[in-house]
């Protein structure tokens, strides 16, 4: 017998060929810029909010303090303010990328901080001994929630919330109470407080802005050439142009002279800042190019699609974990840097509310599946900006809790709109 | 009929406790073909894919994939031979594009970083070999499809991998008229193809309009299985419904 498709319902087929619309392979500039606001519309807001968050706060802190907030003394104290957030956030968004979440971040990284400057001081070790136990202790702390979540299956929250307060008190044990352990190391001082000379600068900004245009449009010219999905040039051009002009114009900025007295010379790029670059780098690398990194967000995306598909999930899971700890612990160092001390309340407080802020205003999802490391770059410098211009402005101590408070909810109500919103669209 | 079924089972028994699921249950799938597995809730045809695919061990009873005897003990082993079962919950990662959820959990790679060009190649090719006229950008999010597209991006990653044998459990369920055609085609396709294809459907227009085979299923028994142009809608209601249609049937 025939098994085709019977007669008298060709009309039923038609219909389902139009349902898959003709393939568009070559994006001209008019349609890119449709589907993005289509994108838009549809709830996936991507590293907008942060972006025009970031500007607006700019526009106002300029406007309230214009002597102050953009002096070029301000902008380098600003970006080495902005470091130990976006590494702590960067690492969270390993973690919330699997919808997981990680209250330890903050206190882990207060507590690897606070073992390295124990072996500095105590220890009598060089830094790079001293800076390897403390991201190793961050991985076994990671390791040991990452078993707990993965393997035991306990909520991420209550295993991280009983690590977070664990850790102060082994934090608290090692300092001693109301202690507080000097870090004179000059390496590890020079991290955050000093600078790189003014050519190493340059050559690392043109290098980076060469490099990114050049991945960019070999990127583009394979997909052009053998015809596969791919953004028209015009858009890749423009992109690398912006991306340059960011690199160069702060790196510009960070050049210029920025000592109070006309006596010495205070200028570069503070050391941490291309730490966060590489680390922008690699993470990026790791989500977006492995497999590894594809896993992670499919975990995320739905973890018995995952499971069905072969990928180890306990696996997946424990070890964002570990990176989330193991990141947790260089923003600890970086934060000990810039401070030449470790307290016994570091990384407690808000530390940690303010790198999952950072992360969620950057774009990653609480609801997990969606996010990038340039989240974190993006969100961790919101909210430095909010910190910085508040204490600028001499704001007092309630007012900042509040006004960081009413942000950081701001951001997640975002997320859960623009969640709401996509599978409304999902047809 | 001289083909070897690329699928063959006889006297399968399965029982959960006391519970007699699957009583000596025939059942065979020839390449080239798609046999419809019908028969009311509860009445064990997905237990029985359930044991074809290595999720359930059966009892009892002989499992021959392309004329050899084989033991399939976990479902990976089911897909080595190459027989891939579409759930009806579909499993797609709906924050990830369709190359992506096509290559999921199996990518390819190049040294150390994700060979993408290669992946939205294959990925190309694979749908429009079923005939899909590529739904817009293969980089679309499953988030942005329909359901008839969903579905149809879970038919083409179990079809990726050089399988044999693919099951589809109710793959229209869920879905409009338009859609359903849809799949309807692209089930067509696969067995034109060469793939063997059994299709679980309780809508008996789908299963005439595309099976070449229906096997009844009534109780946990096999109780007919017939080429589709030798019986009428009618005896196959009745075969799900009573397990017996004239001569065709349990004896009663």
């Amino acid at each position: 017998m025939s098994t085709d498709i019977p007669e008298g319902k060709e009309t039923a087929l038609k219909l389902a060929d139009s349902d898959f619309a003709t393939d568009r392979r070559e994006h001209d500039v008019k349609s890119a810029v449709l589907d993005y606001w289509n994108r838009l519309k549809a709830g996936e807001l991507g590293a907008l909010p942060a972006l025009i968050g970031l500007a607006s706060l700019f526009v106002l802190f300029t406007f309230l303090k214009p002597d102050t907030f953009l002096s070029t003394g301000n902008i380098a104290n600003l970006s080495t303010q902005a470091l130990p957030i976006t590494i702590l956030a960067m690492g969270l968004v390993f973690v919330l990328l699997v919808g997981e979440i990680d209250l330890s971040a903050g206190v882990a990284s207060g507590l690897c901080a606070a073992l390295m400057a124990k072996l500095l001081v105590e220890g009598g070790q060089p830094w790079y001994v001293a800076v390897i136990s403390a991201i190793a202790a961050g991985i076994i702390i990671g390791t040991a929630i990452g078993w707990l979540v993965a393997i035991l299956r306990i909520p991420s929250f209550v295993v991280s919330l009983a690590f977070f307060l664990g850790l102060q008190g082994i934090t608290l044990w090692l300092i001693g109470e109301g202690g507080t352990v000097p870090v004179r190391d000059e390496v590890i001082v020079a991290l955050a407080t000093r600078n790189m000379p003014i050519w190493l600068g340059w050559t690392l900004a043109v290098a980076c802005a060469v490099g990114y245009t050049a991945t960019q449009l070999l990127r583009w010219q394979r997909q052009h050439a053998r015809h596969l999905h791919s953004k028209p040039i015009e858009l890749v051009l423009i992109q690398c142009g912006v991306v340059a002009a960011v690199l160069l114009g702060a790196t510009y900025v960070l050049s210029l002279d920025r000592a109070a007295s006309p006596l010495i010379e205070l200028a570069g790029i503070p050391w941490g800042v291309p730490l966060v670059g590489t680390l922008l780098i690699v993470c990026t690398f790791i989500l977006g190019r492995t497999s590894f990194g594809r896993h992670i967000y499919a975990v995320g995306g739905n973890a018995e699609a995952a499971r069905r598909a072969g990928i180890n999930v306990v696996r997946i899971r424990i070890s964002v974990f570990m990176i989330g700890s193991g990141l947790a612990a260089i923003s600890g160092i970086l934060a000990a840097s810039r401070l030449n001390s470790v307290a016994v309340s570091a990384g407690a407080g808000n530390t940690l509310l303010y790198a999952v802020g950072a992360a969620v205003i950057g774009g990653t999802s609480l609801f997990g599946g969606r996010g990038k490391a340039r989240d974190a770059v993006f969100g961790g410098l919101v909210i430095a900006t909010i910190e910085n211009g508040l204490g600028l402005l001499g704001t007092k101590a309630y007012l900042s809790f509040l006004i960081t408070g009413v942000v950081l909810l701001l951001a997640a109500s975002m997320d859960a709109l623009a969640r709401r919103r996509r599978s409304n669209v999902g047809r | 009929m001289s083909v070897t079924p690329a699928l063959d089972l006889r006297g399968i028994e399965k029982s959960f406790g006391s519970v007699t699921v699957l009583h000596d249950v025939a059942f065979s799938a020839y390449p080239g073909e798609v046999t419809a597995l019908v028969g009311d809730n509860g009445a064990g045809k997905t237990t029985l894919v359930k044991c074809i695919g290595g999720i359930h061990a059966f009892d009892a009873g002989e499992y021959r994939f392309e004329g050899r005897p084989v033991r399939i003990g976990s479902p990976r082993e089911a897909t080595r031979l190459g027989i891939e079962i579409v759930h009806q919950d579909l499993a797609l990662c709906e924050n990830l594009d369709i190359v992506q959820n096509l290559f999921l959990g199996r990518e390819r790679r190049r040294g150390l970083t994700l060979d993408e060009t290669a992946m939205e190649e294959m990925a190309r090719s694979t749908l429009s070999g079923l005939a899909v006229r590529t739904m817009g950008s293969v980089r679309q999010r499953i988030a942005t499809l329909s359901g008839g597209q969903r579905q149809t991006v879970a038919i083409a990653r179990a079809v990726l991998w050089d399988s044999k044998v693919v099951i589809l459990d109710e793959p229209a369920a869920a879905l409009g008229i338009a859609q359903t055609q849809q799949v309807l085609e692209v089930v067509r396709r696969l067995a034109d193809k060469g793939l063997a294809v059994v299709l679980i459907s309780h809508n008996m227009n789908d299963v005439f309009a595309v099976s070449d085979r229906i096997a009844a299923m009534y109780l946990g028994r096999m109780v007919a299985q017939v080429r589709t142009s030798d019986v009428t809608h009618r005896q196959v209601v009745e075969l799900i419904t009573s397990g017996a249609s004239g001569e065709l049937g349990l004896r009663r």
